[in-house]
């Protein structure tokens, strides 16, 4: 029987239109409701048919969650905000560039017109075993088809594999670690504020999730702390197409310095592993050190140490090796290095 | 809501892919429900053991005072093993209910060590201690026979004293090998799906049906273990079969203990020279 695509299978909508509500919705639905935000991920797992929940709560009525606006320490921006939103904001390009930049490589314009922050941290992974709706661990299955002789794993990660291979596709998740970031969730028990990092959730702990969202739980806010504002950054995505695609791998520093000496600094590297990954090794390695070509080829060295690569992503390595280097020590003083 | 779940392979077949996890509680409540119902029973209606007199029992100062039981080296497996599988029942379902953490490698790693004390165990009980004490034989049946009908009520002989392990002992030892074989044939294949320093992956090994039935399988054995530990761990710790699990720390048990519940001429005792009598739990 033919495969039925671009027909979303039906399902209860609801378009709760504060927190408050959304959140009696989900706690009411459980493991039967599918949060949306912009929808960019969603429509493409309801059009093909391949998750199929009972129902959808659609969070776009909730004005609340929109918005980018300033606290005592630094800028709150709501889940709902879009990509172009963020992009644009003048006080994020000011203060926070680095977010700025990295929201404004996502995919297309009329991608980011839509899709939302929120929505790009929390997107799932685009493992197209696991999309296509094959019974993979991630999808509750027992096998990884990726990570097989013959699996096309091209995209896939060099890092802290466990059984499942997909990487995490976020271009803006990088620079909110880099900004030490704080994501609001709204749970059960609760509000919680938790770092950028540790939102995220490889397969070494849960094969089926990206992030600590469960059902029930809701990203309301980011907030970007002044702590970083105005720092020296770096963000670099590297894609197969450069009008619109995820990335094969990004990274997102924030530097501070002094001279030529790194005072402080945060990076962060995407699409290597199920989870975007924070350097600390490469930053304690850097830090108090000069920034020169010397001191990104060390850190681009330290930062590939325990990659492992699959049949066909071994160029990930020397792709994240010049990418750290690149992000430290920046383009002009790195040159390229195989 | 069946016992297995089910996924469309790639080829579009309908194939299982592991058990359905509610049986993890399924497992612990029946295990649970076991020891409520059996301690209950022994605490309100059973009756007092009562075994057939012995044919000639050894004057008890020809036997040592400490009757020696389990080896050093079989008391090392047993603890080996329990520690192996007690790291495998944590590692294998406290994430499926909810407690995460990075299981795989701890799994596999306690898997090995269980693979490899059982290894030990087979050639150790196969030549170096007697095989057959283990498995049930005929008085065993008779007087399981017999206690059964006297059970019931009706007439029977009364039951012998235990050779070294009773039949209970016996039929357990029996499921557990059933069971242990059955997770660890299917844990070996299974490990060539993820990373360990044994062998390259190769998950397509087997056809997709083939290691749906062994991941269930090896989900069955590993519910099942459940039960049977929580069983196990019940009789270690009841009051008239302390004596039982103290000889799997000391290796002995007592003399008197050996007379009161084993039959001498099912279970023999050699006896010690005079100048070492009272002494024989240093052999």
């Amino acid at each position: 029987m033919a495969v039925i695509r671009d027909v979303m299978p039906a399902f209860q909508l609801y378009q709760p239109s504060s927190v408050g509500d959304a959140q009696k919705l989900l706690a009411q639905l459980g493991p039967d409701g599918w949060v949306m935000a912009g929808g960019m991920d969603s429509f493409d797992w309801l059009k093909d048919r391949i998750k199929k929940p009972k129902a959808l709560v659609d969070l776009s009525g909730i004005e609340e969650l929109r918005g980018i606006r300033t606290i005592s320490d630094g800028i709150e921006i709501g889940a709902m905000a879009t990509l172009t939103e963020v992009a644009g904001h003048p006080i994020v390009k000011e203060k926070y560039g680095l977010l700025s930049e990295a929201a404004g490589l996502v995919a297309s314009p009329q991608i980011r017109n839509q899709g939302t922050l929120g929505g790009n941290v929390s997107q799932d992974a685009r493992c197209w075993y696991y999309r296509a709706g094959w019974p993979c661990y991630r999808a509750g299955g027992n096998i990884c088809y990726a990570d097989t002789p013959v699996g096309r794993n091209r995209e896939h990660a060099i890092l802290h594999a466990e059984r499942c291979v997909a990487v995490n596709p976020s271009d803006t998740a990088p620079a909110l670690i880099a900004l030490d970031a704080k994501f609001v969730v709204q749970t059960p028990k609760g509000e919680q504020v938790i770092d950028a990092e540790n939102y995220f959730v490889g397969p070494d702990l849960d094969i089926t999730r990206m992030n600590i969202l469960r059902p029930g739980y809701l990203l309301t806010a980011i907030r970007v702390p002044t702590t970083w504002a105005g720092a020296q950054f770096y963000f670099e995505k590297v894609r197969d197409r450069n009008v619109w695609d995820f990335p094969l791998m990004n990274v997102a520093s924030a530097m501070k310095l002094s001279g030529g000496t790194i005072q402080d600094i945060r990076i962060a590297v995407n699409a290597v592993a199920a989870r975007p990954l924070r350097l600390p090794a490469v930053e304690n390695s850097v830090r108090g050190q000069q920034r020169t070509a010397s001191t990104g080829e060390m850190a681009g060295k330290l930062a590939v140490q325990g990659a492992v690569p699959l049949q066909f992503n071994a160029y990930k390595i020397p792709l994240m090796r010049n990418l750290v280097k690149r992000a430290i020590a920046g383009v002009q003083e790195a040159s390229w290095a195989s | 809501m069946g016992i297995i779940e089910w996924a469309t392979s790639p080829l579009g077949q309908r194939v299982p892919i592991h058990i359905a996890w509610y049986l993890i509680w399924v497992a612990a409540i029946a295990g649970m429900a076991f020891l409520i119902v059996h301690a209950i029973y022994v605490r309100y209606f059973a009756k007092e053991k009562r075994f057939a007199p012995v044919a000639s029992t050894p004057a008890a100062g020809l036997l040592p005072a400490r009757v020696p039981r389990h080896s050093l080296a079989a008391r090392l497996f047993h603890w080996v093993m329990a520690a192996a599988m007690f790291v495998l029942l944590i590692t294998a379902f406290l994430p499926k209910v909810g407690v995460q953490f990075n299981w795989v490698t701890y799994h596999w790693i306690a898997g090995t060590v269980l693979t490899i004390s059982i290894l030990f165990h087979i050639v150790h009980a196969t030549f170096f201690m007697d095989f057959w004490s283990i498995w049930p034989d005929r008085a065993d049946l008779e007087d399981s026979r017999n206690r059964l009908l006297r059970f019931f009520g009706k007439s029977a002989p009364l039951p012998r004293k235990f050779a070294k392990y009773p039949l209970e002992n016996k039929l357990y030892h029996g499921v557990v090998m059933l069971t242990g074989l059955a997770v660890i044939l299917t844990g070996v294949f299974m490990m060539s799906r993820v990373r360990t320093i044994f062998f390259p992956r190769n998950p397509y090994l087997f056809s997709d049906m083939t290691w749906g039935l062994m991941y269930v399988l090896h989900g069955l054995a590993g519910v099942g273990f459940i039960t049977l530990v929580i069983v196990h761990v019940y009789f270690a710790v009841r009051p008239e079969k302390l004596p039982i699990t103290a000889s799997m720390f000391v290796g002995s048990m007592s003399r008197e203990f050996y007379l009161e519940e084993h039959d001498p001429q099912r279970w023999v005792i050699n006896p010690v020279p005079d100048a070492r009598r009272g002494m024989a739990d240093a052999d």
